[in-house]
C-alpha cells in the first residue's frame, strides 16, 4: 500500500538561483547554479536549507510553515509562481531554475517583501468587518446567527495565504504598480458576501472602481492558473467587475 | 542607534500578540508588534482543527458549560495547571469566540436536520435542533466530554489570524515586519523594551517601551521532528531567561502530538480522529481500544502518542521508508465529509506524500508539537520577578495546560490571554508603576552590548559550524528528551548540551553578507535555543516522576507528594552552562478539583495527604450550600475567580435556552 517505487540512482540535481544582495554594494544580479543529490521526498523546502548549511550560508529565501499554509515561500520555480515548500524535486527536471517572485521589492536572492505589499493592500481596501458599534457587540450573548452554507462561501474566498503568486503570473500587475490584483479583489468579494459587513457596493465601487481595482484585469487568468490553493478568482474578479459596472453607472 | 518610543510593544504577530494589542491600542495605548515575518504568516495559521469554548450549540456539545471545560482542562493538564487561571480561561473563551465571530471568523455553523456522524468506526445519524440552528458548531477532540472544538473547516488558525490581523490593521497598529528582539532593556527589576535587530538590513534598534509583551510561540524546534514552523525557536521565552531575572515555567512538558505525517513532520489535524477517524498497526488492526478502552483514539495526545509509541515498540508498526509508523484511517469518514472539512488534510497529503486520505492510509507517528512551558507569569499576564514584562500565549507559562494541553485549548489561549493580558496592560500603563524613567544611555549600553556579541559571533575563528550544532541540538532533544524519557539518557542529553554550549562560543561563519546574514542569524539563535533546550533537559532529569506528557520510564507513577509543583527556570549567571531550578508548589487545599485519576491513561499515582482532606472539605462545603444552589454558586463557594478578571469580562455567558 502506498509504495512508490524507489528509484535505482538518486539524481544529481542543478539547481540555478537568481541571486542579488541589494545590501551588498558590490552584488549584482546573477545566476548561480548548485548541484546538490536527490533525496527521497526531496522538497525545494529541503534542497534549499541543504544548500544553504552546507554550500551557500549567504543565500537569502523565506519559509515559515513549510506545510503550503503560511504563503511565504512563494517563487518561480522553472518559470512558473508556486510554493516551494510543497514542490517535491522529483516532479521536476533535473535543471531547476529558481527566481524570487517578480513585482515584489527584493530583500535577497529568493525572499521578496510580500509582506509589506498585503499589509499595503489590506489598508488601501480596508479588508475588514466594517460594522457600526462593533465595539459594543455584546460578547456575553449569543452569536448571531449565520446560514451554514454561506459561513462556508466565505470561507472559500477566505482561504486565500497572500503568498503573491497571483500578483507575479498576472499582466496588469507588472505594468501597473498601484493594482491590487486577483489578491485585493477576491478579498473584495469575501467582504462584500459578508453580511457583517454593512460596505454598500457604491463603498466597494470607491475602492475598485477604477483601473487599480477591477477594471484593471485583463483577463489572462494567470491568477487562477497558479493560485496555490485553487481559488476561483476568475469567476469571482468578473463577477465584481460585473457588479461594479452596474453600480458605476 | 535609532530609538523607538511606545507606550506598549508586542513582541510577536500571531493570535496571541495582535489580540494583545489591539486590547491595549483600545485603551488609548501607542502599541507597536514586532514580528520575525509578515503578521499573517505567524504559526497561529497552521492550527487547523479548532477552538474550544463551551458554547453548548451543537448536539454532541448540548449542555456543555465552563464547569465540564474546566474539569477537561485540569484532567489534561494532569493537575499541572493553575486552576484559578483555566477558570478565567474556560470563562472567557466563549467571550473571545463570540468576539471573533463578530470581527468576521466564519465559523461552521449548526444545519438544522440529520446527519451522518462516525462514532468508533460506525455511521450514526442525528438530528440538530431549530432552535441551534445557525449558530457556531463545534466538532469532537481529545480529552473532552463534549464536542467543543469550534472550527472552519480544518483552517481554524488561518481564519481567525487573518480576522485578528485585519483588526489590528483597522486599529492602526503597525506591525514591524522583519524584526528580531535580540535581548529585554531592563532596569534592574523593571523591563523597558528590547533591543531589536532588523533581519533585512542587519541594523541594530531599540524599542523602548513602559510595557512589554513576550507572545512568540513555542520553542519547537529545538527538536528534530516537530511539526512546529521553522520560526518557532522560542526566541522570546530565550530573551526572558537572558534577563536573569524573568524565569521560565514547566519547561520540561512538551507535547508530542499523535499524528505527525512521515517523514516530513507536518501535522494533520486531531479533528482527523475527532470526526471518527481511526489510529491502524501494520497489520490493518485498530489498536487504541486495547489500551484506552474509554476514550480509544480520543484519550488525549500524550496518552495517546505514548501508546503508539508503546505500539510500535512491541513491534507492530509498519516499517516504511523512513522508519517505522503507524496508519490514520479517515477513508471512513466519506469523501464529501474530507473535502468539507478535512480539505487542509487531503491538501498535505496530496502534496507531500502523493496520496488521496478518501481512498488511502495516511503514515503518522507522533512528533514534538507545543510547549506546555514558557515565560512564567502570573494570573494577569505578567512576570512575578520583572516588572513590566508580559507574556501571552504558547511563549507564557500562565499556566492552563500543566503538563498537557489539550487540543484546540491553543488558539483558545490565545485569544483569552491576548483579551486579557492587553487589558493588564492598559492597566500597568496606566497605574503609577507604568512611569517609565529610563536613561538613553542605558538603552545605548545594551545596545552597545548586542553589537559586541553579535562582532564576537562574527569575528570567530574556533572553527565551529552553527548549522551543524544545532542539528546535534536538536538530535539530541529528539533521541534522548522525547515521549519516553529516562534518567541516565537524561543526564546524557544533558552533558552533550553543555559540550554543545561549549562548542557554540567558537562558531566561525563563513559568510560576512552584508544585510540579515542568515548564518549569522543562525549562530546566534543556536545559543539561546541551546539554553532552552538546557532548562528542559535539566528540568526533564530534575523531575522524577511522570505527568502528562512528561514520562519517565524510570519513575512511571505521577507523584503528587512530591512533584505537584512548578518547575522555575532562571538563569542568573550568564556563563552558566544550567539554569538554576527553583519549585513553585501547587496548593491542594486551593484546588476546585483536587488531584484523581484522568479518566484515561494510567491510574496509577501517588496521592497527595492533602488530597484527601481537601475533597472533605470540598464535600462538607457542597453539602452545607444545600440542593438548591446552581452551579454557579457551588463553584463560587469553592473556588472564587471572577475578582480575577478584568470587569467587563466577568459577565455570564449566555446558552441557547438561556435568560440572560
Amino acid at each position: 500500500m502506498n509504495q512508490i517505487a524507489v528509484k535505482e540512482a538518486p539524481r544529481s540535481l542543478k539547481i540555478r538561483i537568481l541571486r542579488h544582495n541589494p545590501h551588498d554594494p558590490g552584488s549584482s544580479p546573477h545566476l548561480q547554479t548548485f548541484e546538490l543529490e536527490e533525496a527521497e521526498s526531496m522538497t525545494l523546502f529541503i534542497a534549499l536549507n541543504e544548500i544553504r548549511q552546507t554550500m551557500d550560508p549567504s543565500l537569502q529565501f523565506d519559509f515559515v510553515c513549510r506545510a503550503g499554509i503560511c504563503g511565504s515561500c512563494g517563487m518561480i520555480i522553472n518559470g512558473r509562481p508556486g510554493l516551494a515548500c510543497r514542490t517535491l524535486t522529483r516532479n521536476l527536471p533535473e535543471c531547476i531554475t529558481l527566481a524570487p517572485l517578480p513585482a515584489f521589492e527584493l530583500i535577497g536572492d529568493l525572499s521578496v517583501n510580500t509582506g509589506k505589499w498585503m499589509r499595503g493592500m489590506s489598508e488601501h481596501l480596508e479588508t475588514w468587518v466594517h460594522q457600526r458599534d462593533q465595539d459594543k457587540a455584546d460578547i456575553d450573548r449569543l452569536e448571531e446567527r449565520m446560514e451554514p452554507d454561506l459561513a462556508e462561501k466565505i470561507y472559500e474566498l477566505e482561504r486565500c495565504i497572500e503568498c503573491g503568486c497571483c500578483i507575479a503570473a498576472c499582466g496588469t500587475a507588472r505594468m501597473r504598480e498601484d493594482f491590487v490584483g486577483a489578491v485585493g479583489l477576491n478579498q473584495i468579494t469575501r467582504f462584500r458576501l459578508d453580511p457583517r459587513d454593512e460596505r454598500s457596493d457604491a463603498d466597494f465601487y470607491s475602492l475598485v472602481g477604477d483601473e487599480s481595482g477591477v477594471f484593471g484585469c485583463m483577463t489572462l487568468l494567470g491568477c487562477e492558473d497558479y493560485c496555490p490553493k485553487d481559488l476561483p478568482l476568475a469567476a469571482q474578479i468578473a463577477f465584481l467587475r460585473r457588479r461594479m459596472a452596474a453600480t458605476g453607472s | 542607534m535609532q530609538i523607538i518610543y511606545t507606550d506598549v510593544l508586542v513582541v510577536g504577530a500571531g493570535l496571541a500578540g495582535q489580540r494583545a494589542a489591539i486590547g491595549a491600542k483600545r485603551r488609548g495605548h501607542d502599541t507597536i508588534v514586532l514580528s520575525l515575518v509578515p503578521a499573517k504568516r505567524s504559526h497561529s495559521a497552521a492550527a487547523q482543527g479548532g477552538m474550544q469554548a463551551s458554547l453548548g450549540n451543537c448536539l454532541g456539545a448540548s449542555g456543555d458549560n465552563e464547569d465540564i471545560h474546566f474539569a477537561d482542562t485540569v484532567r489534561g493538564s494532569d493537575w499541572g495547571a493553575d486552576q484559578e487561571v483555566v477558570r478565567m480561561f474556560t470563562h472567557t473563551a466563549p467571550k473571545g469566540i463570540r468576539e471573533l465571530a463578530a470581527w468576521g471568523v466564519p465559523w461552521n455553523r449548526v444545519q438544522r436536520g440529520k446527519h451522518e456522524i462516525t462514532v468508533d468506526g460506525k455511521k450514526q445519524t442525528v438530528e440538530e435542533s431549530d432552535a441551534a440552528h445557525g449558530l457556531i458548531t463545534s466538532r469532537n477532540f481529545g480529552g473532552t466530554r463534549k464536542w467543543r472544538a469550534c472550527f472552519v473547516s480544518d483552517g481554524t488558525g488561518h481564519a481567525m489570524l487573518y480576522t485578528m490581523s485585519n483588526q489590528a490593521i483597522a486599529a492602526g497598529i503597525p506591525v514591524h515586519e522583519r524584526m528580531e528582539a535580540l535581548a529585554l532593556i531592563h532596569e534592574g527589576e523593571r523591563c523597558c523594551g528590547a533591543i531589536v535587530r532588523n533581519l533585512q538590513s542587519g541594523e541594530l534598534l531599540a524599542y523602548v517601551a513602559k510595557a512589554t509583551c513576550i507572545a512568540t510561540g513555542g520553542y519547537g524546534r529545538i527538536y528534530r521532528v516537530s511539526t512546529n514552523a521553522v520560526i518557532n525557536e522560542g526566541m522570546g521565552a530565550a530573551i526572558a531567561l537572558e534577563t536573569g531575572i524573568a524565569s521560565l515555567g514547566n519547561m520540561e512538558a512538551i507535547q508530542f502530538h499523535p499524528t505527525a505525517i512521515v517523514p516530513a513532520g507536518i501535522l494533520v489535524t486531531e479533528g482527523c480522529r475527532g470526526d471518527g477517524g481511526l489510529l491502524l498497526d501494520g497489520a490493518g488492526h485498530r489498536f487504541m481500544p486495547d489500551y484506552e478502552p474509554q476514550k480509544m483514539e480520543l484519550a488525549s495526545r500524550d496518552v495517546v502518542s505514548r501508546r503508539m509509541e508503546q505500539h510500535i515498540a512491541a513491534g507492530h508498526g509498519v516499517q516504511g521508508r523512513f522508519g517505522e509508523h503507524l496508519w490514520l484511517d479517515i477513508r471512513l469518514l466519506g469523501k464529501a465529509h474530507i473535502e468539507r472539512n478535512l480539505r487542509e488534510v487531503k491538501e498535505i497529503c496530496h502534496y507531500f506524500l502523493g496520496i488521496d486520505p478518501v481512498n488511502d492510509l495516511i503514515p503518522v507517528r507522533p512528533a514534538q508539537h507545543y510547549s506546555m512551558g514558557g515565560v512564567r507569569t502570573d494570573h494577569r499576564g505578567q512576570s512575578p520577578q520583572l516588572r513590566g514584562l508580559f507574556a501571552a500565549g504558547e511563549s507564557a507559562c500562565w499556566d492552563i495546560h500543566g503538563f498537557n494541553r489539550l487540543g484546540g485549548n491553543s488558539v483558545a489561549e490565545t485569544v483569552v490571554a491576548g483579551m486579557i493580558v492587553g487589558d493588564s496592560m492598559a492597566d500597568f500603563c496606566d497605574s503609577q508603576e507604568g512611569a517609565l524613567q529610563i536613561s538613553t544611555a542605558l538603552v545605548e549600553e545594551f545596545g552597545r552590548r548586542e553589537r559586541q556579541r553579535l562582532v564576537a559571533i562574527s569575528s570567530g575563528t574556533g572553527g565551529e559550524n552553527a548549522f551543524e550544532l544545532t542539528r546535534l541540538m536538536q538530535d539530541t532533544m529528539t533521541a534522548s528528551v522525547g515521549i519516553f524519557r529516562h534518567g541516565e539518557r537524561l543526564r546524557e542529553a544533558v552533558d552533550t548540551l553543555q559540550g554543545l554550549q561549549r562548542r557554540a562560543a567558537n562558531i566561525t561563519l563563513r559568510s560576512s553578507a552584508p544585510g540579515a546574514n542568515p548564518e549569522l542569524v543562525a549562530a546566534y539563535r543556536l545559543k539561546r535555543m541551546l539554553k532552552l533546550a538546557q532548562c528542559t533537559a535539566f528540568g526533564a532529569l530534575q523531575r522524577t516522576e511522570s505527568r502528562g506528557a512528561h514520562y519517565r520510564a524510570d519513575y512511571p507513577q505521577r507523584n503528587d507528594r512530591e512533584w505537584l509543583r512548578r518547575t522555575l527556570a532562571s538563569w542568573p549567571d550568564a556563563d552558566a552552562t544550567l539554569p538554576t531550578l527553583e519549585y513553585e508548589a501547587l496548593d491542594i487545599m486551593g484546588m476546585e478539583l483536587p488531584p484523581g485519576w484522568r479518566g484515561y491513561g494510567d491510574r496509577d499515582y501517588i496521592a497527595h495527604p492533602d488530597t484527601e482532606r481537601r475533597q472533605h472539605e470540598i464535600d462538607a462545603v457542597l453539602a452545607g450550600l444545600g440542593e438548591t444552589a446552581d452551579r454557579y454558586r457551588r463553584q463560587q463557594a469553592l473556588m472564587p475567580f471572577e475578582h480575577l478578571l478584568p470587569t467587563h469580562l466577568r459577565k455570564r455567558n449566555q446558552r441557547v435556552g438561556d435568560e440572560l
